[in-house]
C-alpha cells in the first residue's frame, strides 16, 4: 500500500474544496475526504495485521524511498509499524470528527476547511515519516494552520494566543532543529556520509558527549509540543481561544506530536542521553501531573479546565517514556492514543455548549441534562474517561504508565510514582466540580430551557469518538498488541543502554 | 474441573440491560424498562443459585473441603509476560454467597422498585443504572485478579455516582454523588498504590498467585518482608494501602463520611449500594486476601480490628441522636460493617479464633444483607407513604401500615440479636471470636450491641407508635400527602418485603461454618451457650431502655438529651468530622495549594514568556532607531563600515 | 625646482575627502551635499594623479582612471539632480530631513 496516499489524500480534498462554491458543497466535501483517510487507515491496519499475521518481523512495512536531496542525502522516506499506525488511526478519527462539529462555521467556511487539511496532511506525514528531515518538514507544515485557525475563528484573547501558539510551538521546532542538526553532523563518522535516516542512525553509535550535548535540545523542543513544564503555557490560552475544531486538533494530535517525537527521535536515537537525562524528565513530568491538576481545580472556564487537563494528562506521556521500562513506554503510547481521543470529545462537547449557550463560565451553566441529554451524557462520558474510570480507554492507558513506572526502582521513581498515582483524585474533584455545576444541579439560567439537543452530524462525531474510547476501554487487548513489537524495538535499543 | 463457563452469564445479563435499556429505555421501552431489567436480574439469580447449589452441595467439596476453581480465564491486558491483567473468574466458597447475596438483593429492590419508583420520567434510566450496578458488584465479587476487583470496584463507585445523583437537580444529590466518589476515591488510591508494592514483589496479579508467593517465606521474593519503608516492611504497607481502600468502600472511620450522605438517592438503591452490597466490598477485599493478612505481621491486623470496632462504637453513638430514618439505617449500617471489620481482623495464626474470625464475619455480612434490606425497604414504603423522612413526621404508622409493621419489627429483632432471628447467630460468633482475641475490643463490640439495639428500637418505637400523627380515622389525610391510595403499598413492593423477612428469620439457621470457612474445610458450628447471654442481656436492656423512652409521648427523651448534653450534641453533629474534612479540604488543599498553583501558572510561568515577548519587544523598539530614514545616517554607517573594515584589513595583513 | 613630494598632495587629497566627508553628513541642502560628493570623487582623482606621477611614472592607468571618474561624476551630478528635483516635487523642499519616509 502506497503510504503517501494517506498525506495526498487531505491535500487533494484541500484543492477540491477551493473549487467548491456554497457552504454545503465545501463541508461535505471536506466530509468526504476525511470519511476516505478513515477508511483508508482502517484498511492500513488491516493489511499490517495481515502481513504480521503472515510472518513478516520487520521493523517497519510498506516502506518507500525516494531521492529529495541527494547531495545532502536527504531522502523522502515513509513506512510504518505499530505505534505510526495507532497514532494514524487517532488521526483519522479525530478529523473526522472535528469536521462534522465544525458543520456550521460561518465566515470564511472554505478557508477554515482548507487549513483543518493542511494541518491533518501535516500531522499523517509526520507519523508517517522515516527520514528525520522529512518528520520535520511534516511538523512544520502543520504550524502556520495553526495560528491562523485560532487568531481568525478563535474566539477570547484569540490573537494573543494564536501569537503565543505560534512563537512557542516554533522555538519548540527550533531547537527541534538544532537536535536534528546535530545528529546529521555526527553520523557518518570520519570521511563517512552524513544522514538523516532514522534506523541508519539507529544502527549507529553516536558517541555520548553528543548525546549528552543534543539530548536536551530534541527532548525539549518536542517536549513544548506536549506541554513540557514549564513550557507549557501556550496550552491553556491557545486550546482555550480556539475554535472547537482546532481545539479538538491542537489538544488531540498536536501534542500527540511531541510525544511521538520524544519517543521515535530523541529517546530512540540517543539512548545514553536519555537514561542520563531522565530523572530531570521523570521531575518536569511528575510537576506537570500533579502541578497542572492543582491549577485545573481553580478554573472558571470549561476550556480552561479542559486545557490545563491535558497539561496534567499529557504529563503522563512524558513520564512513561521517561521511566524508560518497556511497560512504561507502551503505557505512554496508549495514553497518546486515549488522551487524543478524550479530549476531542471533550472539546466537542464543550463546543456544543458554548455554541449554544454562548458561556463557557461553569457558574453561568447549570442543569444541562435536561436540557440537553446528549450533549451532557457526551460530557460526562468524557469526564470518566478523563478521571480514569475502567472500562474507558484512559484506565487502560494510566494504569499501564503506573505499573511500568512501579517497575523502576529507586525512592525518586517510586515517590514519582505515587505522585502521579495521587493525581487520580485531583482529577476527580476537578472533573466532578465541572460536572456537578454545569451538568447537574437545577437549571441555572432558564433562557437555556428552549436549546436544542445535538444535530445529526454533533452525534456522530461524539459516537465516533466515543466508540473509539469505549473500543480501547473495553479490550485493551488489541491495542497492546498494536503497540507490542515497536514498543519492544525501541525498548532493545534503549536497553542496550541501560 | 467441571464446566462452569455459564458464570459469565451471571454479571453479563445485567449489563446488557444496563446498554439495552440506557441507549433505549428513554424513547423506546418506558413502561417495560422495569420488567426488562428485572427480568434479566431474575435470571442472574436463579443461575447464581443453581451454582451455589452445585457448588456447596452437588460437586464443590474436593477432599473434604471447598476449594477455590477458577472457572474463566482470559487475558485482557497484558504488561509483561506473567503479569497481566485477565479477566478470571474465581469460584470459591466466599465468592459463591456473594453472589446468591448480591443477585437476591438486587432482585428484591428491582421488585421494590416496580412499585416505588412508578411514573419517574426517568425510569429507564434508573433500571440501567440498577442493570449496571449488578454487573459491577457481580463481577466484584468474581474477580480472581486483583487488577481486575479494581476494575469493578470503580465501577461500583461510578454506579454509585450515578445512583446518588439521580435526582440530579436537586443540589444536596448532586454533593452528595460529588462526596461518595471523592471520598471512595481517596481511598482507592491506597488500594492502587497498594496493589502496586504487592504485585511488583510477588510478580503476578492473580489472586492465588500473589497470595501463594507472597506467604511463602522461603520463596526469592523475600525482598517484600526484607525492604521496608520507614520502619515498617512493604508487605505491611501494601496490605496496609489495600485495607485503607477497602475502609472507604465500607465506610469505616474516617473515611466514612460519605455514607450518610448518600441516603439523598432513592431509598432502593440505599436498600441495594448503602446496605447489603456495595459498603461490604471492603470486607470482602479483605477476606480475598486473608492469608496474607494472617501471615504478615499483626499489625495491620490490629489496625483492622480497632478500625472496625471504632466505627462501629462511633456509628452506633451517632445513631442514637439522628432523627432522619434513613441517616440513622445509615450509620447502623457503618456499625454493622464495623462489627465485619472487626471480626476479620481477630484472627491469630493458632487456634480456634483463627478462622471462626473470617466465617463469623462473612455470616453477618450474609444475614446482615437480609435484614438490613429488609430495613430500608420498609423505610421506603413508609417515607412513600408519608413523604418525608422525619421522624417527626412519623408515628403511629403501626395501623396504617400493617404488613411494613411486622416486617420492620422482625428485622429490627434481627439486628439487635435476639434470638432466633438470623443477627443472634452472627453476631454471636463475631462477639465469640472477639472474646478470643482481645477482651478490650470485646467490651466495645458488647456495648455497642446494646447500643445497636437501643438506637434500632428507638426508631421502631418512634415510627410505628409513640403518638398518633395522624389522628381521626381512615379517612385522614396524611401530612402533605394527597395521593390516592391510603393504607399499605402496591403489591410490587410488599413482596420483596415479605420475602426478606422469611431470610431475616431463617437465614441464621444456614449452616454457614459448614460451607463458608478460610481453608475450605468445614467446621462444626458451636452451640448457642452460656456466651450468648451476655448480648442478649444487653440487647434487651437496649430495648427496654428505647421503650421507656420512646414508646409513649413523654418528655423523657428530650429530659434525657438535656442531661447528656455535650455528648448529645457532638452526637447529633456527627463529632464535627464533617467539618473538619471541608475545612481540610477548602481552606487547606483549595487556598494553598490550588489557588497558588494557578495563581503561578497565570502569573509567573506564563508571566515568564510574556516578559521574553516583552523584552524583545522593547529591544527591538530600541533598535528601530538605527533604522531612521534620514540618508545622512545611513550615509555614515556605510563610511563607519568601511572605515572598520579598512582597519581590520590593516591589521590581518601586516 | 626639487619636486614636492608626495606627501603633501596626499594630504591634500585627505583633507579634500574629509571636508567632503563632512558635508555629506552635515549639510541640510541636497545640492551642498552633492557639491561635497564632487569634493570627494575630485579627491580620489588627485590621489591617482599623484600615484600615478610619483609612483609609475611610466604609465598611464591612473590618468585613465581620472579620466572615466570626471566623466562619471558629471553622469552622476545630472542624475542626482533629477532625483532632487523629483523629491521636490513630492516634498516641496530639498532639506534633506523633510525626506526621511524610509523608515520603520
Amino acid at each position: 500500500m502506497n503510504l503517501s496516499l494517506l498525506v495526498l489524500v487531505p491535500l487533494i480534498t484541500a484543492v477540491a474544496v477551493v473549487f467548491c462554491k456554497g457552504l454545503n458543497g465545501i463541508r461535505w466535501v471536506s466530509l468526504v475526504g476525511a470519511t476516505v483517510q478513515l477508511l483508508l487507515s482502517f484498511g492500513l491496519l488491516a493489511l499490517y495485521w495481515k502481513e504480521r499475521a503472515a510472518g513478516n518481523g520487520a521493523a517497519f512495512l510498506f516502506e518507500y524511498r525516494h531521492a529529495w536531496f541527494p547531495s545532502w542525502n536527504i531522502w523522502y522516506h515513509v513506512g510504518v509499524d505499530g505505534i505510526s499506525i495507532a497514532m494514524i488511526l487517532l488521526t483519522a478519527f479525530v478529523m473526522e470528527a472535528a469536521i462534522l462539529v465544525s458543520w456550521a462555521i460561518k465566515p470564511m467556511s472554505k478557508e477554515f476547511f482548507i487549513l483543518l487539511h493542511f494541518l491533518s496532511a501535516g500531522a499523517y506525514g509526520f507519523f508517517l515519516s522515516l527520514d528525520l528531515f522529512t518528520l520535520f518538514f511534516f511538523l512544520e507544515v502543520s504550524v502556520v494552520p495553526k495560528f491562523l485557525l485560532i487568531g481568525v475563528w478563535g474566539s477570547g484573547r484569540k490573537e494573543y494566543s494564536a501569537m503565543k501558539l505560534a512563537l512557542m510551538l516554533m522555538g519548540g521546532s527550533a531547537l527541534v532543529f538544532v537536535g536534528l542538526l546535530g545528529l546529521y553532523y555526527n553520523t557518518g563518522g570520519a570521511g563517512g556520509t552524513h544522514s538523516f535516516d532514522l534506523m541508519s542512525i539507529a544502527q549507529m553509535h553516536i558517541p555520548v558527549e553528543v548525546q549528552r550535548q543534543f539530548f536536551p535540545f530534541l527532548f525539549v523542543g518536542f517536549g513544548i509540543f506536549t506541554a513540557l513544564f514549564p513550557f507549557h503555557t501556550w496550552v491553556p490560552d491557545g486550546h482555550s481561544s480556539a475554535p472547537t475544531a482546532a481545539s479538538m486538533f491542537l489538544a488531540g494530535i498536536s501534542m500527540k506530536l511531541g510525544g511521538y517525537g520524544c519517543l521515535r527521535v530523541a529517546v530512540f536515537l540517543m539512548p545514553e542521553g536519555a537514561r542520563e537525562y531522565s530523572p530531570i524528565i521523570i521531575l518536569l513530568a511528575t510537576i506537570a501531573i500533579v502541578y497542572g491538576a492543582f491549577a485545573t481545580m481553580m478554573q472558571k472556564d470549561l476550556k480552561y479546565i479542559n486545557a490545563y487537563s491535558s497539561v496534567s494528562h499529557c504529563g503522563f506521556i512524558l513520564l512513561g517514556i521517561g521511566m524508560l521500562t518497556r511497560t512504561a513506554i507502551a503505557g505512554a503510547v496508549m495514553q497518546m492514543i486515549s488522551h487524543g481521543l478524550m479530549t476531542a470529545l471533550f472539546f466537542a462537547a464543550i463546543g456544543m455548549i458554548y455554541d449554544r449557550t454562548h458561556t463557557r463560565l461553569v457558574q453561568q451553566l447549570g442543569g444541562l441534562l435536561k436540557i440537553m441529554p446528549f450533549i451532557s451524557t457526551v460530557f460526562v462520558v468524557a469526564g470518566l474517561c478523563s478521571l480514569g474510570l475502567p472500562g474507558l480507554s484512559g484506565f487502560v492507558a494510566e494504569i499501564t504508565v503506573f505499573m511500568g513506572s512501579w517497575e523502576r526502582a529507586g525512592e525518586m521513581y517510586r515517590l514519582a510514582t505515587i505522585l502521579a498515582c495521587a493525581s487520580i483524585v485531583i482529577t476527580a474533584v476537578y472533573i466532578l466540580r465541572a460536572t456537578g455545576q454545569a451538568i447537574m444541579g437545577p437549571v441555572k439560567d432558564t433562557s437555556f430551557n428552549g436549546l436544542a439537543d445535538a444535530t445529526w452530524n454533533e452525534k456522530l462525531a461524539g459516537i465516533l469518538l466515543g466508540i473509539g474510547i469505549i473500543a480501547i476501554g473495553v479490550a485493551p487487548f488489541w491495542l497492546s498488541e498494536l503497540l507490542g513489537p515497536g514498543v519492544s524495538a525501541i525498548m532493545d535499543h534503549t536497553g542496550k543502554a541501560l | 474441573m467441571s464446566n462452569y463457563a455459564y458464570i459469565a452469564l451471571i454479571p453479563l445479563l445485567p449489563l446488557a440491560a444496563f446498554v439495552v435499556l440506557g441507549l433505549f429505555g428513554r424513547k423506546y421501552f418506558r413502561g417495560w424498562s422495569g420488567g426488562g431489567g428485572t427480568f434479566a436480574v431474575l435470571l442472574s439469580t436463579g443461575l447464581s443459585l443453581w451454582t451455589a447449589y452445585r457448588y456447596f452441595f452437588a460437586e464443590g467439596k474436593v477432599g473434604g473441603g471447598y476449594h477455590p476453581v477458577t472457572a474463566l480465564k482470559f487475558v485482557w491486558l497484558s504488561f509483561s509476560p506473567g503479569l497481566s491483567i485477565d479477566m478470571n473468574v474465581i469460584l470459591d466458597p466466599i465468592s459463591v454467597m456473594m453472589i446468591v447475596v448480591v443477585s437476591f438483593i438486587s432482585l428484591m429492590v428491582h421488585i421494590f422498585s416496580l412499585g416505588y419508583m412508578k411514573g419517574e420520567e426517568r425510569y429507564g434510566t434508573y433500571f440501567a443504572f440498577l442493570g449496571l450496578f449488578t454487573f459491577s458488584m457481580l463481577g466484584l465479587v468474581l474477580s480472581g485478579n486483583i487488577f481486575e476487583i479494581y476494575i469493578f470496584w470503580e465501577l461500583v463507585g461510578c454506579s454509585s455516582f450515578l445512583l446518588i445523583g439521580y435526582y440530579f437537580d436537586r443540589p444536596t444529590a448532586v454533593a452528595a454523588a460529588k462526596k461518595a466518589f471523592i471520598v471512595t476515591r481517596l481511598a482507592d488510591l491506597g488500594f492502587l498504590i497498594g496493589i502496586l508494592i504487592l504485585s511488583f514483589h510477588a510478580e503476578s496479579l492473580d489472586f492465588r498467585t500473589l497470595i501463594q508467593r507472597l506467604i511463602d517465606p522461603g520463596s526469592q521474593l523475600a525482598g517484600i518482608t526484607s525492604a521496608s519503608f520507614l520502619g515498617i516492611s512493604l508487605l505491611s504497607w501494601g496490605l496496609f494501602l489495600v485495607f485503607v481502600g477497602g475502609a472507604g468502600k465500607s465506610a469505616l472511620f474516617p473515611l466514612h463520611i460519605w455514607l450518610p450522605d448518600a441516603m439523598e438517592g432513592p431509598t432502593p438503591v440505599s436498600a441495594l449500594i448503602h446496605a447489603a452490597t456495595m459498603v461490604v466490598a471492603g470486607v470482602y477485599l479483605v477476606a480475598r486476601l486473608y492469608p496474607v493478612y494472617i501471615y504478615s505481621d499483626t499489625a495491620v491486623l490490629q489496625v483492622v480490628l480497632y478500625a472496625g470496632a471504632l466505627s462501629a462504637l462511633l456509628a452506633a453513638v451517632i445513631a442514637c441522636t439522628q432523627t432522619d430514618i434513613k441517616r440513622v439505617l445509615a450509620y447502623s449500617t457503618m456499625s454493622q460493617i464495623g462489627y465485619m471489620m472487626l471480626a476479620l481482623g481477630t484472627a491469630h495464626p493458632v487456634g480456634e479464633a483463627a478462622t471462626l474470625g473470617y466465617t463469623a464475619s462473612m455470616f453477618h455480612l450474609f444475614t446482615h444483607a437480609f435484614f438490613k434490606a429488609l430495613l430500608f425497604l420498609s423505610a421506603g414504603v413508609i417515607i412513600h407513604r408519608v413523604h418525608s423522612n422525619e421522624m417527626k413526621d412519623m408515628g403511629g404508622l403501626r395501623k396504617f401500615l400493617p404488613l411494613t409493621h411486622g416486617c420492620f419489627l422482625i428485622a429490627c429483632l434481627a439486628i439487635a440479636g435476639i434470638p432466633p432471628f438470623s443477627g443472634f447467630f452472627s453476631k454471636e460468633d463475631i462477639l465469640l471470636s472477639a472474646w478470643h482475641a482481645n477482651k478490650f475490643v470485646y467490651g466495645i463490640a458488647l456495648f455497642t450491641s446494646g447500643l445497636t439495639a437501643f438506637y434500632m428500637f428507638r426508631l421502631y418505637f418512634s415510627v410505628f407508635w409513640r403518638r398518633e400523627v395522624w389522628g381521626g380515622g381512615h379517612g385522614a389525610h396524611p401530612v402533605g400527602g394527597r395521593d390516592g391510595h391510603h393504607g399499605e403499598a402496591p403489591a410490587a413492593m410488599k413482596i420483596p418485603l415479605v420475602i426478606l423477612a422469611v431470610g431475616a428469620v431463617f437465614a441464621g439457621f444456614v449452616p454457614f461454618s459448614r460451607l463458608v470457612t478460610y481453608d475450605g474445610m468445614p467446621q462444626e458450628s458451636h452451640g448457642v451457650g452460656v456466651f450468648a447471654i451476655a448480648p442478649v442481656a444487653m440487647a434487651l436492656v437496649g430495648i427496654l431502655v428505647a421503650r421507656y423512652l420512646y414508646f409513649k409521648e413523654s418528655g423523657r427523651s428530650e429530659k434525657t438529651a438535656a442531661a447528656l448534653g455535650g455528648l448529645y450534641k457532638a452526637a447529633y453533629h456527627k463529632f464535627y468530622i464533617d467539618e473538619i474534612y471541608s475545612f481540610v479540604t477548602k481552606k487547606i488543599i483549595f487556598n494553598l495549594i490550588g489557588r497558588p498553583a494557578a495563581w503561578i501558572d497565570r502569573h509567573i510561568i506564563d508571566g515568564g514568556m510574556n516578559l521574553l515577548a516583552a523584552v524583545t519587544a522593547r529591544i527591538s523598539a530600541g533598535i528601530k532607531g538605527l533604522q531612521s530614514g534620514r540618508v545622512q545616517d545611513y550615509a555614515l554607517y556605510f563610511f563607519a563600515g568601511i572605515a572598520g573594515l579598512t582597519v581590520l584589513f590593516i591589521y590581518l595583513y601586516t | 625646482m626639487s619636486q614636492v613630494p608626495l606627501n603633501h598632495i596626499l594630504v591634500v587629497s585627505t583633507a579634500l575627502f574629509f571636508i567632503g566627508m563632512y558635508g555629506l553628513f552635515t549639510r541640510r541642502n541636497m545640492i551642498t551635499m552633492l557639491m561635497s560628493v564632487e569634493l570627494i570623487l575630485n579627491s580620489v582623482n588627485i590621489n591617482f594623479v599623484a600615484f600615478n606621477k610619483y609612483l609609475y611614472p611610466d604609465k598611464l592607468e591612473g590618468v585613465f582612471f581620472t579620466l572615466f571618474i570626471i566623466a562619471i561624476a558629471a553622469a552622476e551630478a545630472a542624475v542626482a539632480i533629477a532625483i532632487i528635483i523629483n523629491l521636490y516635487r513630492n516634498f516641496h523642499s530639498i532639506d534633506v530631513e523633510d525626506a526621511g519616509e524610509m523608515k520603520f
